[in-house]
């Protein structure tokens, strides 16, 4: 990429936007808006800043319905809001997924919808960072915000995850670059340390690049844990990484003053899944005898710990919640919702902000491609391919405000910068038209 | 809508009305001193009325509770309710989720539970769980004790600034009253340290418990606050911590108070865990007789019990390395969340048991406070639930209260182990609390302690937030009849609030919003301008947020119920 000249033809600047994006939901972004589009991002990084530019791209824009042929075709929003409401009010097994791109003001009534109806309510946990809660539950979870590590870390690991390509923003925010208060030199006072076998960009950048093997990840972190509980490590290698050079880290995670390691789904969805999980926050725990450690799980939507936040306040558990017996059950394996579309259980699927049809497992998938399916989004994808009811919603901290809550769980109240299509509806309005309707129809029926 | 309450048997400790047969009237959500002959009538002959509850000192709303839930499911499975027409499904035991906490408190016949610690950062999430629980007012205090700008302020002796920080903090966050927990102990905790006693200063800052525990005091004061400070002192639940009470509420003696309606210039929390003797948990003994002693002879205190219940909970604090201790000692998972420039925070389960010797010890300490404790007005009733038991269990401790002969059944039967008899003056003290007592350390002492002149009474133009109970004072001898009172304060047979009968015999027949209680200080907009402008550059680099996106919205905190406060300067 040559380089741009900056932008200077616009009507007005929006600050302080936060990124709907990443886990970082980074709260600095300056939109330029020229009339009613955003025409420039600052300090947006390049997925922050092409995300809120290139919104009308494959824009989802009015509601749709498939008709005899298996095409979707304009509807009026009665006609859509009126068939999906009738789905949802006559089906046994609904169920409903995504939330994690959307505000915690649209799960409000989804989740009242959810338990009017006694459906099954999850959202992407139960694909990507369910193993990570599962070692919650099992033992802890030592965490911080990221001014911490901004202020205070000396060394910050990352493992099984490449935050320079999937949360670019990370580091030079929060945890290597920025000058924290007892790290003045920014940068040149901590050591960055990452544990991958691939020599990612991240990797590139880092003091210490220990490339375990692949599916090494547990034995590695336990060969930590041994040497630091004063054990001696009997092979030469182990996961692929010379026992000296264990020793080493050993140390120098022993000695440091305050340590912060993030882990993404490369630890979660290796061999070992939660295995893995769990024995990084014992490391974790076994640290603060010496010295200070935090750990943290690099989320991947804006808000997909905001649902499982919000689940928890209001229902007690975090996701793939189940109401069909009138109180939530929470089951792995059991309520989740790849296992409900395994079994073939579910028979009516409303996804909101989530692409299934991209990230489901083809098997299940299947079991979409048999039953109804209602989308709310903003954008047309793999998923609109299988739906039959299109509700096009908007763009939540650029033309809807709402809240949403960071990796680290620290909430914010994203603004919008611009209107919305006059076309598209906000999630929170559709989502609570669903209900409205459903209550009709459940009321005229009693 | 007018109702009139009729021919119960009235507590109002604050109205000195104690066990009078009378009719209380209401309309429009206030008390009122005559209603017209169309007022709805309650017949409550010869039951037992109070004000609503007021609690001083819970954990209910906020980020503690939340990552309790999200990783202890198998507490969420303990509790569950299926919903009814009128009530959402209930999970929970020690950490319910939003809409059974406020089920639970209004089943009790409570109106207002002070959420006691909030970090600012966070508060908003506080707020959405507020909006999430039914039924109550919850007041909130913000954490202040190891905040930077505190720190900073404190070390510069600056405390006018100081003042106008806390007033805009309060704004900022909706909060209502200043919190300490651990002074510079959590800031510590920033690096895996603690501080021991209140003349250990943090790391890095040179600055001490006591300067922090006195600096905020006078804000408080120079801010005319309703509530005094709320503290929850160093050393927390180490054997040998009574002389770092001691220290903290006597540091406080010459502060001057600036309040007509509260008396106390600090107030103790949780005393229970801050009343040790003794050099470790092998030698551990009760150090309540100094510290009651010094609360008989001194009225700038108040305290709360944080009595322990003995059943399985979960403990939460921002008292950070407190819960790493906690972990150490049981092996339990261990969470923790330290917020950047504000306070450090952690999580234990715990199992209390009978059997356990210091457990039973801890059971013996909270019961002796009160009992000791000569004026009732300096005490409330709490667990500091869910850290030494849960809020629910509020009845069982009533019924300790009020009988003697059970608690010394207890310590015969082996209900606890011997160390409750043998290491405290427990089984010595024979006194009961009357219905009266309950009032006050229940409703009337806990309104006082905050300021709330409109609740926590039943005089005329109080708000109508008001609790009948299914038992007859006058035909009931509560000092043996334990189980009876467990069972009555438990199952509100009226929980009124703002007028509203929100639950019938025992059952919620309606939901209201939760109000959001905050202070708005007026008259030092002036000096918080000047403050925030002050501290912004350091606000701006050492934050992760934007000041703009920082603070609590006011839509987050709708409905609302704001006090404003004169500063008098
Ligand atoms: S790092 Fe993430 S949140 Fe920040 S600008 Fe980039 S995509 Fe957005
Ligand atoms: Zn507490």
């Amino acid at each position: 990429m040559g380089y741009e000249e900056p932008v200077t033809d616009y009507d007005k600047i929006v600050e302080n936007c936060t990124c709907a994006f990443c886990g970082s939901n980074c709260d600095d972004l300056d939109c330029l808006v020229k009339d009613n589009h955003v025409v420039a991002v600052r300090h947006a990084c390049r997925l922050g800043a092409s995300k809120i530019m290139e919104d009308e791209d494959q824009r989802l824009k009015v509601p749709m319905m498939r008709n005899e042929n298996g095409e979707l075709v304009e509807v009026e929003w009665e006609t859509a809001l009126d068939a999906a409401a009738e789905l949802i009010a006559n089906s046994v097994r609904p169920l409903f997924y995504g939330w994690s791109e959307t505000s915690i003001e649209a799960m409000k009534p989804g989740l009242e919808l959810t338990e009017l109806v006694g459906a099954v309510i999850d959202n992407q946990a139960t694909i990507c960072h369910g193993p990570t809660v599962q070692a919650v539950q099992n033992v802890g979870y030592p965490l911080m915000t990221l001014g911490e590590v901004k202020n205070r870390a000396d060394m910050v690991v990352y493992t099984g995850s490449n935050p320079m390509n999937a949360h670019p923003r990370h580091l030079s925010r929060y945890t290597t670059f920025p000058k924290g208060w007892f790290r003045k030199r920014g940068r040149y006072d901590r050591t960055l340390v990452t544990w991958d076998p691939k020599y990612s960009d991240t990797a590139k950048l880092s003091d210490i690049w220990i490339p375990f093997e692949e599916n090494g990840d547990y034995e590695f972190v336990n060969a930590i844990r041994a040497v630091l509980k004063g054990k001696k490590l009997k092979k030469d290698v182990i996961a692929g990484i010379p026992t000296e050079d264990i020793y080493e880290l050993t140390e120098k995670m022993k000695n440091t003053q305050f340590g912060a390691l993030f882990f993404g789904l490369g630890l979660t969805h290796t061999l070992s899944k939660q295995r893995n999980i769990d024995i990084a926050i014992q490391l974790v725990q076994d640290l603060n005898k010496y010295t200070k450690w935090v750990l943290l799980p690099m989320r991947g939507h804006f808000n997909v710990n905001g649902f499982n936040i919000f689940m928890s306040y209001e229902m007690g558990f975090p996701y793939g919640v189940d109401f069909c017996r009138g109180y939530p059950r929470y089951m792995i394996g059991e309520t989740t919702t790849i296992d409900l579309l395994n079994r073939k259980e579910a028979d009516v699927f409303l996804v909101i902000a989530a692409d299934p049809g991209a990230h489901f497992p083809s098997g299940a998938n299947m079991h979409l491609v048999d039953i109804p399916v209602i989308q709310i989004d903003i954008h047309w994808g793999p998923t609109t391919e299988l739906a039959d009811i299109v509700l096009p919603g908007t763009f939540i901290g650029v033309e809807t405000a709402g809240t949403s809550y960071r990796m680290d769980s620290v909430p914010l109240n994203m603004k919008k910068a611009i209107d919305p299509p006059e076309t598209c509806r906000e999630d929170e309005w559709i989502v609570t038209e669903l209900l409205n309707r459903v209550k009709k129809i459940k009321e005229a029926s009693k | 809508m007018e109702y009139i309450l009729k021919n119960g048997i009235v507590y109002d400790p604050i109205n000195e009305v104690n066990g009078e047969k009378k009719d209380v009237m209401f309309k429009d959500g206030k008390i009122v001193d005559n209603v017209s002959d169309s007022a709805k009538v309650l017949d409550v002959t010869d039951k037992l009325v109070m004000p609503a509850g007021v609690d001083v000192h819970c954990h209910l709303a906020g980020p503690k509770l939340c990552l309790g839930r999200l990783y202890r499911p198998e507490d969420e499975r303990r509790g569950v309710k299926p919903k009814t027409d009128i009530t959402r499904a209930e999970t929970g035991f020690s950490i319910p989720s939003c809409p059974a906490t406020g089920y639970r408190y209004s089943r009790m016949g409570y109106g207002t539970v002070v959420e006691a610690a909030v970090p600012p950062l966070e508060a908003k999430h506080t707020h959405e769980e507020i909006i999430a629980i039914p039924n109550i007012d919850i007041p909130t205090l913000p954490l202040f004790g190891n905040n930077w700008f505190v720190l900073q302020f404190v070390k510069e002796g600056n405390i006018e600034d100081l003042a106008a920080f806390v007033s805009a903090w309060l704004k900022i966050t909706k909060g209502y009253g200043v919190k300490l927990v651990n002074p510079c102990g959590s800031e510590a905790w920033g690096w895996g340290m603690n501080v021991h006693g209140i003349d250990d200063p943090a790391p890095y800052w040179d600055v001490t418990a006591r300067e922090v525990i006195r600096g905020l005091a006078e804000a408080n004061e120079m801010l005319g606050l309703p509530h005094s400070i709320h503290v929850h002192p160093n050393d927390l639940g180490h054997p040998g911590n009574f002389p770092t009470t001691l220290n903290t509420i006597d540091c406080m003696k010459d502060i001057k108070k600036n309040s007509e309606y509260r008396n106390q210039t600090i107030h103790l929390t949780h005393a229970q865990f801050h009343c040790y003797d003794g050099t470790s948990w092998r030698d551990v003994t009760s150090g309540v007789e100094p510290v009651a002693d010094y609360i008989n002879k001194h009225d700038h205190v108040t305290m709360d019990m944080g009595q322990v219940t003995l059943d399985e909970t979960t403990t939460m604090t921002a008292d950070g390395p407190m819960e790493y201790d906690l972990y150490e000692l049981t092996g339990l998972k261990w969470a923790n969340k330290d917020i950047e420039l504000e306070t450090a925070s952690g999580l234990v389960p715990f199992i209390y048991s009978g059997r356990n010797p210091v457990h039973s010890l801890q059971w013996a300490i909270g019961l002796e406070l009160a009992l000791t404790i000569k004026d009732t007005w300096k005490v409330a009733l709490t667990t500091d639930s869910p850290n030494a038991g849960p809020f629910i269990r509020y009845p069982r401790v009533i019924s300790w209260l009020m009988s003697n002969q059970r608690r010394m059944e207890m310590m015969d039967n082996k209900e606890v182990h011997s160390w409750a008899a043998r290491k405290s003056s427990l089984a010595t003290l024979d006194r009961d609390y009357d219905f009266y007592d309950i009032a006050t350390i229940t409703r009337a002492g806990p309104s006082k302690i905050y300021g709330f002149e409109d609740r926590g009474h039943l005089g005329v133009g109080a708000l109508a937030d008001i609790a009948v109970y299914d038992l007859e004072p006058n035909n009931f001898d509560p000092s043996i009849n334990a189980a009876a009172v467990e069972q009555a304060f438990g199952n509100a047979l009226y929980t009124i609030k703002d007028g509203e009968v929100l639950v019938k015999d025992g059952e919620i027949v309606k939901v209201v919003s939760s109000r959001h209680v905050w202070s708005n200080v007026q008259g030092f907009e002036d000096e918080e301008k000047r403050v925030i402008e002050q501290i912004m550059p350091m606000f701006n680099k050492y934050y992760t947020v934007k000041f703009e996106n920082y603070k609590v919205h006011d839509h987050y905190a709708e409905p609302s119920c704001e006090y404003k406060i004169n500063a008098s300067k």
